[in-house]
């Protein structure tokens, strides 16, 4: 990742001030939230979008024809254009809202994967994914006798393009990819990673959970044919959540979900489908939480995401050198390209314990498996300590992680 | 140090995760294994019966240091016993753990040197770290019950 030389630094006291949480204390001390890459916290736009949405201009979307229907419909449908800007979609209905990444990925797996995966036929992932990225084509594989194979990962946590390449057959049917490892933090080559599908005629699905952010997303630039993200990681709400996909590929998949605002017509012989996105858009969506999204997005923007970026990759540099001062902690993932995840391990002490003392500090990490257990089986460890950054946190977070784990040594070392 | 942290961490359960008892397999035992989905720790536990009573009992895994010193003190504390022993010892050491607050350490005098793990009812987040051995002798003993019955 380069650093603009450009762009004002962030000024991450006025950004703290943005988000009402991170002012409490926890067990006395001010608590230190280092687990976005988790779920992130909420901005006061974000949270005064949701609840203006029930106060102002509350009604169902795509249905009625009165004021508050209206209003609701293009604040709904004003998410989607922010969206397709956000991710520079060449079209909003090119956008589908759902629960978030998993459902996406699941969406993809059960129309596009069933449809055309024959019996032999291949899903190419790699080792570096989530148990969302993994799970939905075992399930779509075991359907449809389709076959997942999986791209081995380096020491350092790099997916080997070499061995992807290899893995690319003319049985492949679609690449699914994360844009950066959860677990590890590794940026992944998604540029590099289309070209080669592509070259194949494989079309590629990208899990941006977490990408999005704290990278700036432009599908077109990556090339990719899918790109599904999480609210929630975006300092939006949970349980939204973006598909984007190609028109033309959108158009040929069969629907997913039947019910309302999906269909043109039904009657009890023939139900005609309606035009993406609201073919996958069955029943009354999330209306407040999509608006919200919005408002989060328009957010990020609003700071931009050049400027986060830089200040995340500054941040997670500087984390890296102060972890490195605690003897016994080895990093899990070493990528060169890695964004605000930080994944290690402490000689002698269990990350659960680990997370326990920590947490009488203030600090909140993560501790565990992080959701990819083949991950950490390539490590060989059974779980990792994971502290991921924002653009809310400071330097002295990272402080206070690490005479965090000075304790901990203390304790149990 | 805090005073929850204190007691969740004690010097006995310590001294017993970094120098776990009866930390290997026991062979021609009965085993089961245990899985802890949210830390991804794995162990198995072993037991031998004699006579309906516990002879031996030891395990082998990767756990935090509840979940070991638990299963260290867990396969001490058992042994001698009968399986029906065995299992009321387990509720008791479960309802120890997540006793809520206004019966907190209730029931811990009766439960002798297990009592040290009256802290782990203050961490909601680690009652299955204490309880993961207890659940997998107890799976192992149960595998151990239907051959009995036909010997």
């Amino acid at each position: 990742m380069t650093t603009p030389a450009v762009a004002p630094a962030l000024d991450v006291e006025k950004i703290r001030a943005d988000f009402p949480i991170l002012s409490q204390t926890a067990h006395g001390k001010p608590l230190v939230y280092l687990d976005s890459a988790n779920t992130s916290q909420k901005p006061r736009a974000v949270i005064e979008a949701e609840s203006r949405v029930y106060r102002e201009i509350y009604s169902n979307v795509h249905r009625g024809v009165y004021d508050l229907a209206v209003k609701a419909e293009k604040a709904f449908e004003g998410a989607r254009h922010t969206v397709q800007r956000f991710i520079n979609a060449p079209e909003s209905r090119e956008v589908i809202f759902l629960r978030g990444t998993t459902e996406a990925i699941n969406l993809v797996a059960q129309t596009f994967g069933r449809q055309r995966l024959k019996q032999g036929d291949e899903i190419l992932i790699s080792a570096l994914e989530h148990h969302s990225n993994i799970v939905p084509w075992q399930i779509v594989c075991e359907q449809t006798g389709g076959v997942l194979k999986v791209a081995p990962i380096t020491d350092s946590g790099e997916i080997r393009l070499d061995e992807l390449a290899r893995l690319l057959s003319p049985r492949t049917r679609l690449v699914a990819v994360g844009h950066v490892s959860n677990a590890l933090g590794t940026v992944n080559p998604v540029k590099r990673i289309v070209e080669l599908a592509h070259a194949q005629g494989v079309p590629v699905l990208v899990d941006g959970a977490p990408g999005v952010p704290p990278l700036p997303v432009d599908v077109q630039a990556l090339g990719c044919d899918f790109y599904a993200f999480s609210g929630h990681k975006a300092f939006g709400p949970s349980g939204i959540g973006v598909l984007w996909g190609r028109a033309s590929l959108l158009e040929s998949m069969p629907p997913w979900q039947g019910g309302g605002d999906m269909i043109l017509s039904v009657t009890f012989e023939k139900t005609t489908y309606n035009a993406i996105p609201y073919k996958f858009e069955a029943g009354t969506p999330n209306i407040a939480g999509t608006i919200a999204l919005g408002a989060a997005l328009d957010y990020l923007t609003g700071i931009g995401m050049e400027r986060i970026a830089a200040y995340e990759h500054e941040l997670v540099a500087y984390a890296h050198e102060a972890l490195a001062t605690v003897p016994g902690l080895r990093f899990i993932g070493t990528a060169k390209e890695k964004a605000g995840v930080v994944s290690f391990v402490l000689e002698g002490v269990h990350p659960h314990d680990m997370g326990t003392v920590l947490d009488y500090e203030g600090v909140a990490i993560r501790t565990g498996h992080h959701c990819a257990q083949p991950v950490m089986e390539r490590f060989g460890v059974p779980a990792t300590a994971r502290a991921s950054l924002a653009l809310y946190n400071t330097r002295a977070e990272v402080d206070a992680l690490v005479q965090g784990l000075h304790k901990v040594r203390e304790m149990f070392a | 140090m805090s005073e929850e942290l204190r007691e969740l961490y004690q010097e006995v359960i310590l001294d017993h995760s970094r120098k776990p008892r009866n930390a290997r397999p026991i062979e021609g035992a009965r085993t089961a294994e245990g899985f802890n989905p949210l830390c991804g720790d794995r162990g198995t536990v072993f037991v031998a019966l004699e006579d309906g009573r516990v002879k031996d009992a030891a395990f082998v895994g990767s756990g935090c240091s509840i979940s070991t010193a638990s299963a260290s003190m867990m396969t001490e504390s058992v042994k001698g016993r009968t399986t029906a022993e065995a299992e009321a010892l387990f509720e008791r050491f479960h309802a120890l753990i997540t006793a809520p607050p206004e019966r907190a350490g209730q029931g811990a005098e009766a439960l002798g040197k297990l009592a040290v793990f009256a802290g782990v009812s203050e961490f909601p987040m680690r009652v299955k770290c204490a309880a993961l051995p207890w659940h997998t002798l107890k799976a192992a003993l149960a595998g151990a019950q239907a051959p009995v019955s036909t010997e």
